[in-house]
C-alpha cells in the first residue's frame, strides 16, 4: 500500500517537473491570466452598479470569483488536454498497456502533479494581484481554506474523469480536435468559469447543476469566496466526491471497451 | 506594381494548397467548423446572462453590445483566419526553423502568413454574422448612407488594428520564450475587451489596453457612430473618424517592429 503511494508520489512529483521546464511561458501565462482578470472584473463589477446582489452574490464575492477563476483555470485544465488521445492515435498507448501501472493511474498521478504546479505558479499571481490591488477577501478561517483544498483536490478528479472520456473517444474515431472543442465548450459555460452559475436564469442554472461540470469550478469558488458555507460545504463535498466516482469509473469502463477494440498496426 | 500581382497571385496558390489539404477529411472538418462555431459563441452567452440580470451595462442596452460584440467578432475572425497562425511562430524561433524563412527569396513576414490557413476558423465569421443580425434586428438605427459606410468599411479596419497587434506581440519571440502566452494577452485579450463598451474599465485601463493598444477603435468608437449615441465618457466625436487612420499607424508600428526583431534574430545555431 505505502510503496503504491510513493510510486503514485514519484509519478505525480514527474508531472510537476514537466511542467516546471518552461518558466517564462509560465510568467507569461499568468501574466495573461492577470490582464484577463482585469477586464472580466470591470465587466462583472458593472453589474452591480445596477443592483446589489445577484443570487448570493455581491460585488465583494465577485472581486474574489473573478480573481479566483483566473487562478483556477489552468489548474483544472479548462482549455482542454490530448494527451491520451494523441497517444492511442500514434498507438504509443500499446506502450502504456505493457507497464504493470493502469495508464489512467498513471494519467491521473500525473495530471496532480501538472496541478500542482498550475496551482502555484498560475493560481497564486492572479489571486495575489486581486487581493492586493481590488481588495478581494480570502477566507478567514483555516477550515474554510481546509475544505477549500479538499474540493479543489476533487475538482481536478472531476475535471481529468472529464477530460479522459472526450480523449477515449479517440479509440473510436481518428480525429479528437472536434469532440474536444464541443467539450471544451460545454465545460467553460457550465463550470461557472464564464459566469457564475448564481448569475443564470433559473432554468439554464438547474441545467448546469445537474451536470458534473460546477464540481470543476464552481463549487470550490463557492466554498472559497463565502458562498456556501457551514454544514452546506459538506453536501457540496458529498456531491463533488459522487461526481469524481462517477467519471473516474466511467472513464474506467469506457477505457476497457476501446482496449479491447484497439487495433495496433506494425512493430 | 509587379511585384505585387506576384505576391497576391502565390497567395492565392498557396491558400488553396492549405484548402484541399484540410477538405481532405470532411467529417472531422464538419466538427471542427460547429466547435468553433459555439466557441465564438461562449462569451455572447454570458453578455446574455448579464443581460437576463439587468437592463443597462454602464449605460449600453443588450443589443447595443451586441452591436459591439458583432463588429469586434467578425474583425477578429478575419484576423485569425488570415493570421492566427501567428501564434506559431514562438515554436518556429525556438527550433531554429526561422532560419529556413530567412533563405528563401520572399519577405519573412509574407512567408508565415502564408504558411497556414484554418478554414474551420471560418465558425467564427458565422457565430459573428448571427450575432450581427440579432442585434441589427433588435435596433432602430437611423441608417443612411454614412452609416453603411462606417459599418462595411469598420471589419478590415478592425481587421488590421488587430492583425497589427498580433504581428507586434509576436515579436517578444526574437527575444523571450513566453511569447506565445504573452501575445495572447494583447490578442485574444484585445477581442475580450473589444466586446465590452470601454467605459465599464477604469481609465487606466482604458489608456492602457483601449489607447495605447488602440482596440477601442476596433468596435468602441465606430459603433457610437453607427448608434448615434453620445459617448458616456464624453471623449470627442472625431473620434468616432479615427479608426483607419489609427489602422495605418499601428500596421506601420507593426511592420517596423517586426523588421526591426528580424534584424536581432540570432539564429540557435546548427
Amino acid at each position: 500500500m505505502l510503496a503504491s503511494l510513493r510510486t503514485d508520489l514519484e509519478i505525480a512529483r514527474r508531472g510537476y517537473l514537466r511542467y516546471a521546464a518552461y518558466p517564462a511561458a509560465t510568467a507569461a501565462g499568468a501574466f495573461t491570466n492577470i490582464i484577463f482578470g482585469l477586464m472580466r472584473g470591470s465587466v462583472l463589477l458593472a453589474l452591480f452598479a445596477e443592483r446589489e446582489r445577484i443570487g448570493a452574490y455581491d460585488a465583494a464575492a465577485t472581486i474574489a470569483y473573478v480573481w479566483l477563476t483566473q487562478g483556477l483555470l489552468n489548474v483544472v485544465a479548462l482549455w482542454g488536454w490530448q494527451e491520451l488521445a494523441l497517444r492511442v492515435r500514434t498507438g504509443d498507448i500499446a506502450t502504456d498497456l505493457i507497464r504493470p501501472i493502469h495508464p489512467m493511474r498513471t494519467a491521473l498521478a500525473t495530471d496532480y502533479g501538472r496541478a500542482a504546479y498550475q496551482l502555484i505558479f498560475r493560481g497564486i499571481p492572479p489571486v495575489a494581484v486581486g487581493v492586493l490591488a481590488f481588495h478581494a477577501v480570502l477566507p478567514a478561517d483555516p477550515l474554510v481554506w481546509l475544505a477549500f483544498v479538499a474540493s479543489l483536490g476533487l475538482a481536478v478528479a472531476v475535471s481529468f474523469g472529464f477530460r479522459l472520456l472526450y480523449n477515449l473517444a479517440a479509440f473510436w474515431t481518428t480525429d479528437t480536435r472536434g469532440t474536444m472543442i464541443l467539450a471544451l465548450v460545454v465545460m467553460s459555460v457550465f463550470s461557472g468559469f464564464v459566469i457564475p452559475i448564481q448569475f443564470f436564469p433559473p432554468w439554464l442554472a438547474a441545467i448546469a447543476n445537474a451536470t458534473p461540470f460546477p464540481a470543476m469550478v464552481q463549487t470550490p469558488v463557492d466554498i472559497f469566496v463565502g458562498v456556501t458555507r457551514g454544514p452546506a460545504i459538506l453536501v457540496a463535498l458529498a456531491g463533488q466526491l459522487g461526481w469524481a466516482a462517477g467519471m473516474l469509473l466511467k472513464s474506467y469502463w469506457v477505457f476497457a471497451l476501446g482496449t479491447r477494440r484497439l487495433v495496433v498496426q506494425g512493430g | 506594381m509587379d511585384e505585387v500581382r506576384n505576391l497576391l497571385a502565390l497567395y492565392r496558390r498557396l491558400i488553396e494548397a492549405r484548402l484541399r489539404a484540410q477538405l481532405q477529411y470532411r467529417t472531422s472538418f464538419a466538427l471542427e467548423i460547429s466547435g468553433t462555431v459555439l466557441i465564438s459563441f461562449i462569451d455572447f452567452v454570458a453578455i446574455l446572462v448579464i443581460f437576463a440580470n439587468v437592463q443597462q451595462l454602464a449605460q449600453w442596452t443588450l443589443p447595443e453590445v451586441a452591436l459591439l460584440y458583432a463588429i469586434s467578432g467578425l474583425a477578429f475572425a478575419f484576423t485569425d483566419l488570415a493570421i492566427g497562425h501567428l501564434d506559431d511562430f514562438p515554436g518556429l524561433i525556438r527550433d531554429g526553423n526561422f532560419d529556413l524563412l530567412l533563405i528563401r527569396p520572399r519577405g519573412t513576414l509574407f512567408q508565415l502568413l502564408t504558411a497556414d490557413f484554418q478554414v474551420r476558423r471560418l465558425g467564427k465569421v458565422l457565430g459573428a454574422l448571427a450575432v450581427l443580425a440579432y442585434a441589427l434586428a433588435n435596433l432602430s438605427i437611423d441608417w443612411d448612407l454614412g452609416r453603411v459606410a462606417m459599418l462595411v468599411v469598420i471589419v478590415p479596419v478592425g481587421v488590421v488594428i488587430f492583425a497589427s497587434i498580433w504581428v507586434t506581440t509576436i515579436c517578444i519571440a526574437f527575444w523571450s520564450v513566453g511569447a506565445r502566452e504573452a501575445s495572447n494577452a494583447f490578442t485574444y485579450g484585445g477581442q475580450f475587451l473589444s466586446q465590452f463598451p470601454i467605459n465599464v474599465y477604469d481609465q487606466w485601463l482604458r489608456r492602457f489596453l483601449a489607447y495605447i493598444f488602440p482596440i477601442a477603435f476596433v468596435a468602441y468608437f465606430p459603433a457610437l457612430f453607427i448608434l448615434g449615441k453620445p459617448d458616456p465618457i464624453g471623449l470627442p466625436d472625431w473620434l468616432r473618424f479615427a479608426s483607419p487612420l489609427v489602422a495605418v499607424a499601428a500596421a506601420i508600428v507593426a511592420s517596423a517592429v517586426w523588421r526591426f526583431g528580424v534584424r536581432h534574430y540570432q539564429s540557435a545555431g546548427g
